[in-house]
């Protein structure tokens, strides 16, 4: 089946076409440059005005670089949430036009369903496994048991973890975007240079918080009287990495054990982590466990990821209706329900 | 300016002085945050929502990326964060005036980043202090912040025994 995929639940407007929910045929993304001379102007950053204007060239450069006409479309996926309600609904009353017009299918996908079924489009991999989402707004555990089958096992109580990255990144002042600054740097310094926090490390439950980190950098930078040498910023981002990097994995690991799982998928804009990456790698041979990461691309906000779910919705007859509305606030528990 | 202010010795303290203003919230009000990286916003925003009662299986994370979170308590709770924020035109494109004033609360965190200023009934300033200290400063800009701020002294109070130091000015 070729699906067209479109994402516009926050600051990316995305679109994709995926055949048979394992080929990906093209993957285009709003901020990449071309697209942004193609309507011209600067972009409007996060607002919902950006993705109207975006939506339609986005569209047209994904079934382009697919080499696929709309009129070989056979259904429509896209991202009914959670996210913003103005963003969400261009995406969605997109989609419904575009699925009435064509008279094909629609399936309303959620977006951290995509982000956590990418390895997918790459290699095959059986469920049931264990999903560690991280990005600037996620940090969630989840268990997997197969598509639409999805509990949240932990989750992040204040900050999430690429947010923590972005606004230390602010505090060092670091330019943007702030995670790959500090990943980049943190090669460069001593992990051992300060013994930032591991939050809820020794808690039993699966919850995360990245908030104390944040706070302890802030006061760890109090402590200086004079500006910061390079060495002693690429020691801190080091620090602070590996402060990161121990509880993500840890806890992880930790909830891939109680739940008896062996495949652990690690999704969103952080898992492009190198340090995350490598720490993973090192821990996960001890656990006999295996980690798949999707390829940057496929990491953060993008179309594409939606194709392995919206295949499957729509090869077994769980379509949604022109009805459909955007849910600014959805547990991925609750998707696949309809 | 009506203004009150106090301080709190720890995160689970700040909790405890937004839990209080939570519970004496009523919907339609707006009320705006600031205070840098680290203050405490979020988990000033964490107790207001204990105080509205919504329910503690739904966490109170900080809405930097998202920009607005919706969560349900006594009225909903609108918790928006300016942080990646910095024209008007953005708050308006995400709907703001709508939730604003509307059927609840509003919590505008970095509400400080938006120079031409929101509309509210109470600015609330949070400055670290030394450690885990935080020194809260609140400011009523209407007659109902102003009575929102004389119930809170009186709430705080009688929740920290006589021992308290805190400051009232105007009230």
């Amino acid at each position: 089946m070729l699906v067209l995929c479109i994402e516009s639940s926050c600051d990316e407007t995305a679109a994709a076409v995926v055949r048979d929910g394992r080929e990906l045929l093209s993957n285009v993304v709003a901020s990449q440059v071309d697209v942004h001379a193609r309507y011209g102007g600067v972009v409007p950053e996060l607002a919902s005005r950006k993705h109207v204007e975006a939506i339609s060239v986005v569209v047209n450069s994904a079934l382009e670089a697919a080499s696929v006409s709309l009129a070989r479309i056979e259904g429509i996926g896209v991202t009914r949430g959670p996210g913003l309600v103005g963003a969400l609904l261009v995406g969605l009353s997109t989609a419904k036009a575009l699925a009435w017009g064509l008279g094909v299918p629609l399936a309303a996908v959620h977006h951290m369903e995509g982000h956590i079924l990418a390895p997918l489009l790459e290699a095959p991999l059986e469920f049931p496994f264990l999903a560690l989402a991280v990005s600037g707004g996620h940090s969630h555990l989840y268990r997997v048991d197969g598509i639409g089958r999805y509990r949240t096992l932990g989750q992040t109580l204040d900050d999430a973890a690429g947010e923590a990255y972005d606004k230390v990144a602010k505090l060092l002042g670091l330019g943007y975007p702030g995670g790959a600054l500090i990943d980049r740097l943190a090669a460069q310094g001593n992990p051992e240079a300060v013994a930032f926090p591991r939050p809820m490390l020794h808690k039993k439950n699966l919850d995360f918080s990245f908030s104390g980190i944040k706070t302890a950098v802030l006061q760890h930078l109090g402590t200086y009287q004079q500006p910061l040498e390079d060495q002693q910023i690429a020691d801190i981002a080091a620090s602070f990495q590996a402060a990161m990097v121990e509880v993500l994995t840890r806890k992880t690991l930790r909830a891939a054990e109680q739940e008896g799982l062996a495949r652990i998928v690690v999704a969103g804009g952080v898992a492009c982590n190198s340090g995350l990456r490598a720490q993973f790698g090192a821990l996960a041979a001890e656990h006999g466990a295996k980690v798949y990461f999707p390829s940057p691309a496929l990491c953060g906000d993008n179309a594409a990821m939606l194709g392995v779910p919206a295949n499957y919705y729509l090869e077994n007859g769980r379509h949604a209706t022109n009805l459909v509305n955007a849910l600014s606030s959805w547990t991925l528990d609750m998707a696949g329900a309809d | 300016m009506i203004s009150w202010q106090t301080q709190t010795g720890s995160p689970e303290e700040t909790r405890c002085l937004g839990e209080l203003f939570g519970g004496l919230a009523e919907a339609g009000l707006v009320v705006l945050l600031s205070g840098d990286l680290g203050a405490g916003k979020t988990c000033f925003a964490q107790g207001v929502a204990r105080g509205l009662g919504v329910p503690s299986g739904s966490p109170v994370t900080s809405p930097s990326y998202s920009l607005m979170h919706i969560h349900q308590g006594r009225v909903p709770f609108y918790h928006f964060d300016l942080y990646r924020l910095s024209r008007v035109d953005d708050l308006t494109d995400l709907g703001y005036d709508e939730f604003a004033e509307g059927d609840g609360l509003t919590l505008v965190e970095w509400a400080d980043r938006m120079t031409d200023g929101l509309a509210a009934s109470i600015t609330v300033c949070i400055d670290p202090l030394a450690g885990q200290q935080r020194r809260f400063r609140f400011e009523a800009r209407d007659n109902r912040g102003r009575a929102l701020l004389e119930q809170l002294d009186v709430r705080w109070t009688a929740s920290q025994g006589p021992s308290r130091t805190k400051s009232r000015e105007n009230l």
